[in-house]
């Protein structure tokens, strides 16, 4: 069974074709529970995002914040396995109809087996892989394993990417890229600063047909409606987690994510 | 003139353009830190090669650290060695008294080359924060050390030394609250702030070019023992033995040696509680290989990649990676690795301390009862040199509390069943 690229690539078509950014969802699997983790991801596509990434809980989350090294811890304790990540992407794929990515540190996938990886998330109906600390030139591997299997492999760039490095990163990717807003982890921001648009259009000008969407400090819907005005699309990770740790249980944090997808689903049509 | 400290590029066991030695090493660092870890990498390659750096790093070493080391022979302590010569590479004595000093001097000198303000740092035991602290207030550079909360309190005398020479010291609360968790917390904090901040790291793991970089500035441990050994024993060692936690203090000691067949490399793992017990950080004699902060080299995980928590009473030492150079190393079959419970080292540190007057740290102290094994599996003729990478002053608390040394435990009073517990254990 191939895995769902081509969802994801036309479902970000379709946000272009009606004149607006797509909303990208995070939450980690397994957290607070596996179950309810999957219940709190379909409430994020019910709600309004258009794509979701489940995040691969890890034991050493470099690039994550407070907020999501606290998700993750939970997820952990809970004994989240590789098993219930492919699990929460299949009944939230069936679920919904949407793309699910899976972001994931690279060690996990070393260690299970790239091969194994990509054939149970492409079995699962997972359109590809988010991979934060694994860089192009290390990707070889990986880009062979996910094509074979249909799998987008979603690079990141930063601010601090130089042009010719963006070329090369946007050459080997695929489904979209990835624009880290700032210089920095996971976690909510006050502002989005306007390197964001300046990394955007760097990237663009690589000459890539791919989706430039834009992560990582993004909380509220007048920041969605902001970015939305320059990127192909707004990723949404720690603010979801945010409201999961702090509703009073978990139903109410299921229907807080719900809210909360929403309200983003109004900024990212110009609607804040 | 030739440099006479800074000794870098050795023949052989260069990493390839991508920084791998063999399976092992690599960069596997997010985006945002790639531009940076290039940018270390040109100027270390640049400084490598220019006369007024190695000339700068010398007159440091020479007048600021103390260099050369001394080399010192403990026949006392042999004694307890099945008889074997044993000569102790003294980085102990050293200014901030261990070996760290070496690679910080050396990358103070490139943060100033690269233009920027602000250094950060990862510490366990404490050793490498110092050093770098030192470093900082030398240079005038902002300082930031990262400590995991767990290791403030069995080392909290060089928090306070970190502290007095004007360092921000950053207890850690994630994760096993040790070394590991403070590494994250210093990449987290250099991927925000890499503009202006050098992430000063401590040991040859990490991303290349670190693990090649830091070794290239201890080198000068093994060319100095390898020398003075020659003057005063005749003949190369039959083993050079050192202890492992990332690996920094070994591999300086052992890659003037690589070239030497009949010199075998003997690193000490911590066994914590005994490899068995799965409470321990002997990461080449139980990891496998795997991706941690960096590079690939082995790994203590589990089935499904996630790292598991280390744990060894050294806090130096507890850490679940290892420099990519080791793994090659221990899979090229050219070095040994043992583990060495923390039982075996505290033994060691004592009886170092009773025949020789010279209490070495708990880190060192693993390669100590290491030295008490090969020496009785050598035998009289036996020849050993150990690196004795940092001095024991930090760890007198732990030791302490683990020998009942404190007034207001009766324990102290029991000092001849002490002694020859001492005798017992090492004999």
């Amino acid at each position: 069974m191939s895995g769902n690229i081509q969802l994801l690539s036309d479902t970000l078509a379709a946000a272009k074709a009606e004149g607006r950014a797509a909303l990208i969802a995070y939450l980690p699997a397994g957290f607070p529970t596996v179950d309810g983790g999957i219940e709190a991801i379909k409430a994020a596509l019910e709600g309004g995002a258009d794509v979701m990434e489940v995040g691969l809980p890890h034991s050493d989350p470099v690039l994550d914040g407070p907020v999501i090294q606290t998700a993750d811890d939970i997820a952990l304790r809970g004994g989240v396995k590789i098993a219930h990540v492919m699990r929460t992407v299949k009944e939230a794929h069936e679920a919904t109809g949407k793309p699910i990515l899976v972001m994931t540190y690279w060690n996990p996938i070393d260690r299970y087996g790239v091969e194994r990886f990509t054939a149970e998330l492409a079995e699962a109906g997972g359109a590809g892989c988010i991979l934060p600390d694994l860089p192009v030139q290390e990707a070889a591997l990986w880009r062979e394993h996910a094509e074979k299997h249909g799998l987008a492999t979603v690079f990141v760039v930063a601010p601090s990417s130089k042009d010719a490095r963006l070329a090369q990163i946007t050459a080997a990717g695929s489904g979209f890229v990835y624009a880290a807003s700032l210089m920095g982890v996971t976690g909510t921001r006050e502002s989005v600063g306007a390197q964001a648009q300046n990394l955007v259009e760097r990237t663009r000008a690589t000459g890539t047909d791919l989706p430039v969407c834009v992560g990582l400090g993004v909380s509220d819907a007048a920041q969605a409606a902001e970015v939305a005005g320059f990127a192909d699309g707004v990723i949404v990770g720690s603010a979801f987690v945010k409201r999961m740790l702090d509703a009073p249980d978990d139903a109410a944090g299921v229907e807080a994510v719900r809210a909360l997808a929403g309200d983003l689903a109004k900024g990212v049509r110009g609607q804040a | 003139m030739p440099s006479e400290f800074f000794i870098p590029d050795p023949e052989g066991h260069v990493p390839s353009p991508e920084g791998y030695f063999g399976a092992f090493g690599g960069k596997f660092i997010p985006e945002a830190l790639v531009a940076a870890v290039d940018e270390v990498a040109v100027e270390y390659d640049k400084a490598k090669h220019d006369p007024e750096f190695a000339r700068e790093l010398d007159d440091l070493l020479l007048n600021y650290t103390g260099r050369p080391s001394a080399l010192t022979e403990v026949p006392r302590f042999a004694e307890h060695a099945g008889g074997a010569r044993v000569f102790l590479k003294r980085e102990d004595l050293n200014h901030t008294g261990s070996h760290k000093i070496n690679n910080v001097l050396g990358q103070a000198l490139l943060t100033k080359r690269m233009g920027k303000t602000r250094v950060i740092a990862e510490t366990g035991a404490g050793q490498h924060g110092v050093a770098t602290a030192t470093a900082c207030a030398l240079f005038g550079l902002e300082c930031t050390i990262y400590m995991g909360e767990i290791d403030t309190r069995r080392q909290a005398l060089n928090v306070a030394r970190m502290r007095m020479l004007g360092a921000e010291v950053v207890a850690v609360k994630s994760g096993s609250r040790t070394l590991k968790d403070a590494i994250n917390e210093a990449f987290r904090d250099w991927v925000a702030n890499v503009d202006h901040t050098h992430y000063l790291f401590g040991t040859v793991a990490g991303p290349h070019p670190f693990p090649a970089m830091v070794r290239d500035f201890h080198r000068v441990i093994g060319v100095e023992a390898r020398r003075q050994l020659l003057e005063r024993a005749g003949r190369l060692p039959d083993a050079a033995i050192a202890c492992v936690g990332g690996g920094s203090n070994a591999i300086g000691l052992f890659h003037a040696f690589i070239p030497d067949e009949g010199v075998r490399l003997i690193g000490c793992e911590p066994a914590g509680h005994g490899v068995e017990t799965g409470e321990h950080a002997a990461t080449l004699t139980a990891g496998e290989p795997g991706i941690l902060h960096g590079s690939r080299s082995y790994v203590l995980q589990d089935e499904e990649g996630q790292i598991t928590e280390p744990y060894s009473i050294s806090a130096g030492l507890d850490y679940p990676g290892i420099g990519p150079e080791h793994s090659y190393l221990k899979d090229s079959g050219r070095g040994e690795y043992r583990a060495v419970t923390d039982d075996a080292a505290m033994q060691a540190l004592r009886l170092l301390s009773r025949t020789e007057g010279i209490i070495p740290a708990i880190e060192s102290a693993h390669a100590l009862a290491g030295a008490l094994e090969v020496g009785r599996e050598l035998g009289p003729d036996g020849l050993i040199v150990v690196n004795l990478s940092g001095r024991g002053d930090k760890d007198m608390d732990t030791a302490a509390r683990y020998f009942g040394l404190y007034d207001t435990d009766a324990e102290v009073a029991a000092d001849a069943a002490d002694t020859a517990e001492i005798e017992g254990d090492a004999k």
